[in-house]
């Protein structure tokens, strides 16, 4: 057997394995060669972190602050008013020009850049809210008075934890489910599925509305809800895989070897669905992030005051005579959509067993004869 | 002769993704003439016809002269190609299942061919396809027009595929392998076909093979290749009594010879089966009542002693692997089965997969039968990791080199992956999994049919020397005579699920008492 050479020695094979395996260090690799998936990919993560900072960025209250020689940190603390000399004992509004003044005069105080959060009044505008883009407000405020910037950050962060929740939920659902129909299959497969048939056929968004109005709609109720019923489209393509990977020789011979089933799974099947699911993960994320945007346009989906952009999106409709609110919510969605798209392209491709490197590189020519 | 050989290629150079598949490639085929093309898998056999041909992968150079019938072929346009290739050469392909389309019945994809090369249509075309699917010798050519390729065998699909290739009477037919994916004995009828559409038709035939019986019998001419390069060429029978490269020498010398080791006559019985049958049930249509289950096996017996070899013998079909999958409890099936005075049928559940290591399993396809993403030592040790987890790392990794000693394979393979290993490396991978739980039967699927000769040989001399070292008993599938004899001592020959024959291995083959076995022993050309 000489047509191997052996490129690993005998004495330290531990350490020499690969902290990749070579399969995924091609995805890497064509992943990173498309351009577009990969600067998507960074810009998203970007925007993520920093929304994930967002009460660094956008808040009705002081970072950290003196006050008559004494440290207050009002982003992680509440302090009574009383502190500021103030008369009621509840939570400090620092927005009041009384406790301004009080600041002012005994200490200092470090604001964010945007000092509005997401659900603060502002009172000092001049004129008629929804008001237009200014100094003050970078992206106007909405028809309450609320800076829309602030609002599009933790709108963007919920959104996006939101999706990230529904997703892994989704996942873990969609392929337990999947995969027991699809590795035992016979009466298990046959009515599981007549049982998604059913499920899947009932009107979620009605469902939801319905649901909407017997509970107090918060985060997690949504989230349950919306659970139900996103698990649906994992289970065809896990079970397919299943199905096809339980008859692979290397299963055959994992039950041959006596493994318990629950480890056949696990171990060499599996890792055959997870290609199909990754490809599918940023459609599930999408899909998520737009329902959430369409229940809050409707006005059944996050509780009022929460930061929504389909909240926004409303709003625009209903103020044509402010464009910067549709205008902001379009493309604060569109950007998000167009970045995940982009990087599920990019998943899609360097999944893709067929898919050669380099391939746009290369023109399809013929064979070519050497000179 | 005064005009041009028909194919002629001289220094013949073909680069495949920057890799050098061919090298310098002298080739000629006259007419009337077999030329044979012989080598091992990765020889670059298929790659030099394709590429002369210009049927390469875009990314794929070719150099040196090309000539057919006198043109150069490196100058032709698309047009001029298109007008060749299905016109004055055809093409027959190793793989029947996949070399027509499914969608199209045969009548329609033999007319589409006549169609772009004569221009025949209508009444004269369909003439012409009843002609030819006679001429292959097919039976009820009407009925057979309108089927689709999944309702024909394969020995069927691949006469189709020929009545395809000489439709339009070519001058030169190029098979890839056209017998390799047959049952032995269709695999004589085709080749005894093209060898009489060759004389009627005065084509030359470019046939490529690994198979040294097929090309001794119905070649003219010889080209070896190894590693993309010609190692020797001349008439058949001076190459087949007087080969000049040592290369040729151990191809011709790879023909699995030897005998198991004998047995001691006082061997216990390991595994004994009694009224052993599987069926399958069929679905039952609505409303009506269910049709009879399909006999995959009918009901048989056997007796195998410790360190003795069954040799399963049979045509895809026969029922062979479903015998070896029943009788480890990996398919249902009724009747008994004893092993190691234990009734095997009667255990269920935990207590069945308890007793799994001591009967193991190798698979017939090398590339399918491990897992892509584990490495070599996680394979090996998964099975005794599971049944016995008190073992620590340096117990498993010490086990695992013992296991990768005893099939030849050097210690340092451990931590890499299986597409790094040759099909032949991944079959003893396979057998060390199954070894290293000390299994007291095997079963051996097909372990050979997927590799070239050279390595086929070197496998069975290792699968003797275990057995000889643990007396493990073989149950070895095969529809390879000459492998089974070397293996064997006894033998079981099955068809369409019936044991057709059995008995001592070479007492059967000496003596058949069915037509069936000789048909098989006259296909392997045992000497």
């Amino acid at each position: 057997m000489s047509d191997v050479t052996p490129t690993v020695s005998a004495e330290t094979p531990r350490q020499r394995r690969p902290w990749l395996s070579p399969i995924a260090r091609r995805r890497l690799q064509i992943f990173r060669a498309s351009r577009r998936a990969h600067v998507s990919l960074w810009l998203f993560t970007l925007l993520f972190v920093v929304s994930l900072g967002a009460e660094l960025i956008a808040n009705d209250k002081p970072l950290v602050m003196q006050y008559q020689g004494d440290w207050y940190v009002p982003l992680l603390v509440d302090y009574p008013e009383t502190d500021f000399g103030g008369f009621l004992p509840t939570t400090t509004d620092y927005r009041d020009p009384f406790v301004r003044k009080q600041i002012e005069r005994h200490g200092w105080a470090l604001w964010p850049p945007v000092p509005f959060s997401y659900q603060t009044l502002d009172r000092d505008i001049q004129g008629p809210v929804p008001s237009p883009p200014s100094l003050r407000h970078w992206l106007g405020t909405d028809d309450q008075g609320r800076d829309v910037f602030a609002r599009v950050l933790y709108g963007f962060r919920l959104s996006v934890a939101f999706a990230l929740a529904l997703t892994v939920g989704s996942i873990v659902l969609g392929v337990l489910i999947g995969g027991v129909q699809g590795y035992y299959g016979g009466k298990v497969d046959l009515f599981g599925q007549r049982l998604i048939e059913i499920w899947s056929g009932l009107p979620v968004l009605f469902l939801l509305i319905i649901l909407a109005s017997l509970v107090e709609p918060n985060v997690w109720w949504l989230l349950g809800i919306m659970l139900l019923f996103s698990w649906l489209g994992l289970v065809d393509i896990v079970r397919a895989e299943f199905l096809r990977a339980r008859n692979l020789e290397y299963v055959r011979a994992a039950r041959a070897l006596g493994l318990p089933s629950r480890l056949i799974m696990w171990r060499h099947v599996l890792p055959n669905a997870m290609v199909a699911t990754l490809t599918f993960i940023p459609f599930l994320f999408t899909g998520a992030i737009t329902t959430l945007t369409a229940l809050d346009f409707l006005g059944f989906g996050l509780p009022p005051g929460s930061p929504s952009l389909g909240e926004l999106v409303a709003q625009g409709k209903n103020n044509l005579q402010a464009p910067w609110l549709g205008i902001t919510a379009f493309l604060s969605l569109s950007v998000m959509l167009s970045l995940l798209v982009f990087i599920g392209e990019g998943l899609r491709d360097a999944f893709d067993p067929r898919h050669i490197v380099g391939a746009s590189a290369a023109t399809a020519s013929s064979t070519r004869a050497l000179p | 002769m005064n005009h041009p050989p028909l194919l002629s290629l001289e220094g013949v150079t073909v680069l495949v993704g920057g890799y050098q598949a061919v090298t310098r490639l002298d080739l000629e085929v006259a007419r009337g003439e077999t030329v044979a093309v012989v080598g091992e898998s990765g020889s670059g056999k298929s790659v030099s016809a394709l590429g002369a041909l210009g049927l390469l992968p875009p990314g794929s150079e070719v150099g040196g002269q090309r000539h057919f019938a006198g043109e150069d072929l490196a100058r032709l346009t698309t047009r001029q190609w298109n007008a060749l290739r299905g016109g004055r050469i055809g093409f027959v392909f190793q793989e029947p299942m996949t070399s027509l389309n499914p969608l199209h019945t045969v009548g329609k994809q033999l007319r589409e061919s006549l169609r772009l090369h004569q221009g025949l249509r209508g009444q004269r075309a369909t003439q012409r396809c009843r002609q030819l699917l006679e001429q292959v010798r097919l039976p009820r050519v009407e009925e057979l027009l309108k089927t689709r390729p999944h309702q024909l065998s394969g020995g069927q699909r691949q006469r189709v595929m020929i009545a395809m290739a000489i439709a339009n009477d070519p001058q030169l037919l190029i098979a890839d392998e056209p017998t390799t994916a047959l049952d032995v004995t269709v695999q004589q009828e085709i080749l005894a076909l093209l060898d009489e559409l060759r004389r009627e038709h005065g084509m030359g035939i470019l046939l490529i093979s690994h198979d040294l019986n097929l090309v001794r019998r119905h070649a003219d001419r010889v080209v070896v290749m190894h590693r993309g390069r010609v190692v020797e060429s001349g008439p058949t029978p001076r190459v087949f009594s007087a080969p000049a490269a040592d290369y040729t020498r151990a191809l011709l010398d790879a023909i699995p010879d030897g005998m198991p080791a004998a047995l001691p006559a006082d061997a216990p019985t390991l595994l004994a089966a009694r009224r052993l049958g599987v069926e399958f049930l069929r679905p039952k249509p609505l409303l009506r009542p269910r049709p009879p289950a399909f006999v995959a096996l009918e009901p048989l017996s056997l007796n195998l002693r410790q360190g003795e070899t069954l040799g399963l013998v049979g045509e895809s079909g026969s029922g062979k692997s479903t015998l070896a999958a029943a009788l480890i409890r990996l398919l249902p099936a009724h009747g008994e089965i004893d092993f190691d005075g234990e009734r095997l049928d009667r255990l269920k559940g935990n207590a069945l997969r308890q007793r799994r290591p001591q009967f193991q399993i190798v698979f017939q396809d090398p590339y399918g039968s491990l897992s892509p993403r584990m490495p070599i030592a996680d394979i090996i040790s998964e099975g005794l990791r599971f049944h016995h987890p008190a073992l620590d790392e340096a117990t498993l990794a010490a086990r695992v080199a013992e296991a990768l000693a005893e099939v030849n394979l050097p210690a340092d393979c451990a931590q890499r992956y299986p597409h790094e290993f040759s099909g032949g490396q991944r079959q003893r991978i396979a057998i060390a999994r199954a070894l290293i739980l000390k299994p007291r039967l095997l079963v051996l699927d097909e372990p050979t049919s997927a590799l070239d000769r050279s390595v086929q040989k070197q496998l069975i001399e290792l699968l003797r020397a275990v057995q000889a070292r643990h007396h493990i008993s073989y149950l070895f599938i095969s529809h390879d005579l000459a492998v089974v004899r070397a293996m064997a001592h006894q033998i079981m020959v099955l068809k369409e699920g019936q044991v057709v024959e059995s008995g001592e291995c070479i007492r059967v083959l000496d003596a058949p008492t069915s037509d069936y076995t000789r048909a098989l022993i006259a296909a392997a050309a045992l000497d």
